[in-house]
């Protein structure tokens, strides 16, 4: 048994809040650079420009990307062979959470209540999922999650008739409805397959690929590629204001599922981007 | 071409701008979001005044993230501004004349945009950093206890923004309209 102590982790995920909220992941860097170059839209070249000014301001002065920091999303990979010492691991993540967003001044977002909503103060609850895999090692992934976007999020329990059309129909009527709230270009995670429960984690968990590595899986290669393809031709644009640059990436996670069923999950993110991992 | 605009402005300054117009705004704002504009709609219903002198105001939808030492705000991007449409008519038809958030607006809000001369101005979602060094000033007006969602007053000098809906209901989110309007420039 490998032994480590929970401070461990609650350290971690305190840097990981600040500099996620500050820097964004060069995929997205990239991307929005080559869709900027590509926009036939004067105003949609212009608002990406802008875009990529305020990644820089953010980065140079230590200033949140966006003010919306997030839901504080973590997910942690355990090894089997790991014993961890010093306190109860949920606590010792908030813990991380609590210090990350007051020491980084990040916004605090959380109501401990849905319809009573008092904010917590300190942006705790995180949104904590764990697996627990083989090996020595604790991988934590910390990914704030923006609300403009997660509203914009839609689940279905499609049948299995309506197959791979079916499942396009419905991100790409997500995407148009959305329009321009969730601060397109925005990055579309999609969850196929699973339970109820399961196909909304999975389009979460797509978000946290990396933008510009193709799918493994030649057919959802394809999918990704199409779906991309179709969702910049609605012309919504970045902002809303119309051009070629809707999604700047579309991603897409499948898991087994019934014989009675085709459930798919849209979980849509801003063009702010943000997930960094570190491993213990 | 970006139209300065000096705050306050009148409803006759109002009616000139046009939707698809790039302006930079300086002066007098106010922020409000969600929890702001439910406290105001309740004083309202309840006989009691606004915190802040609603005719001729301009309301910024944001939550600031915490300020620096030394900085006066922490990044300021607009949010959602959907979510106050069941609030914006009442406020418009108290001499509410702008808003500058993100993102349409109910056929509710456009009407009572139109009704009263008002404008819609759009920023960037996303550019908190940005936007932010554009607001000099912070002041508390109201609210303390909502803390992000707390009533502000914003000075701005140079604050970046569209014209998404204008006066006469020229909205840029939609697209045909836009498209027109594209052809004819």
């Amino acid at each position: 048994m490998r032994r480590i102590n929970v401070d461990q982790i609650t350290d971690a995920i305190a840097r990981l809040a600040q500099e996620t909220n500050y820097f964004l992941g060069g995929d997205v860097c990239r991307i929005l650079s080559k869709r900027k170059e590509s926009e036939s839209s004067d105003l949609a070249k212009d608002i990406l420009s802008m875009i990529e000014q305020n990644i820089v301001i953010a980065g140079q002065e230590g200033i949140p990307l966006c003010q919306d920091t997030g839901v504080a999303c973590v997910f942690l990979e355990i090894g089997q062979e790991v014993y961890l010492e010093g306190g109860w691991l949920t606590d010792a993540v908030n813990e991380g959470v609590r210090r990350g967003y007051k020491d980084g001044y990040l916004r605090k977002s959380m109501v401990a209540d849905p319809l009573r909503r008092t904010n917590t103060g300190d942006n705790t609850p995180a949104s904590l999922h764990v697996d627990i895999v083989p090996g020595d090692k604790v991988k934590i992934i910390f990914a704030p999650k923006g609300f403009g976007s997660e509203n914009m999020s839609r689940v279905a329990m499609l049948a299995p008739s309506q197959g791979k059309n079916g499942v396009m129909d419905f991100v790409l009527q997500t995407v148009k409805s959305a329009g321009g709230n969730p601060c397109p270009p925005i990055v579309v995670g999609v969850g196929i397959g699973g339970t109820f429960d399961q196909v909304t984690l999975l389009a979460k968990r797509a978000l946290l690929l990396p933008l510009d590595k193709p799918n493994e899986d030649p057919f959802y290669r394809q999918m990704e590629e199409d779906l991309l393809d179709q969702i910049n031709k609605t012309g919504i644009g970045p902002q809303g204001f119309g051009g070629d640059t809707t999604a700047l990436a579309v991603r897409i996670l499948a898991a087994p599922t019934h014989i009675a069923g085709l459930p798919v999950a849209v979980n849509i993110n801003c063009h702010v981007s943000r997930h960094k991992e570190v491993i213990l | 071409m970006t139209i300065s605009i000096e705050l306050p402005i009148s409803k006759q300054q109002a009616s000139l701008l046009k939707a698809g117009d790039r302006v930079s705004i300086s002066g007098t704002i106010y922020t409000a979001r969600d929890a702001a504009h439910k406290r105001m709609i309740e004083a309202l219903d309840n006989g009691q005044p606004l915190p802040f002198p609603i005719e001729g105001a301009i309301i910024y939808y944001t939550g600031p993230s915490p300020a620096k030492p030394g900085n006066p705000i922490g990044a300021a991007g607009p949010t959602t501004s959907y979510r106050m449409d069941p609030y914006a008519p009442k406020l418009l038809d108290l001499g509410l004349v702008g808003m500058i958030g993100k993102g349409p607006r109910n056929a509710e809000v456009k009407e009572a945009i139109q009704r009263n001369c008002g404008l819609y101005f759009a920023a960037i979602g996303g550019a908190g950093a940005l936007i932010a060094k554009s607001i000099k000033k912070v002041e508390l007006i109201a609210y303390e206890d909502l803390g992000t969602e707390a009533i502000t007053k914003l000075t701005v000098e140079n604050f970046p923004a569209l014209v998404a809906i204008d006066c006469k209901g020229n909205d840029l989110y939609e697209m045909e309209k836009r498209n027109d309007q594209h052809s004819i420039s």
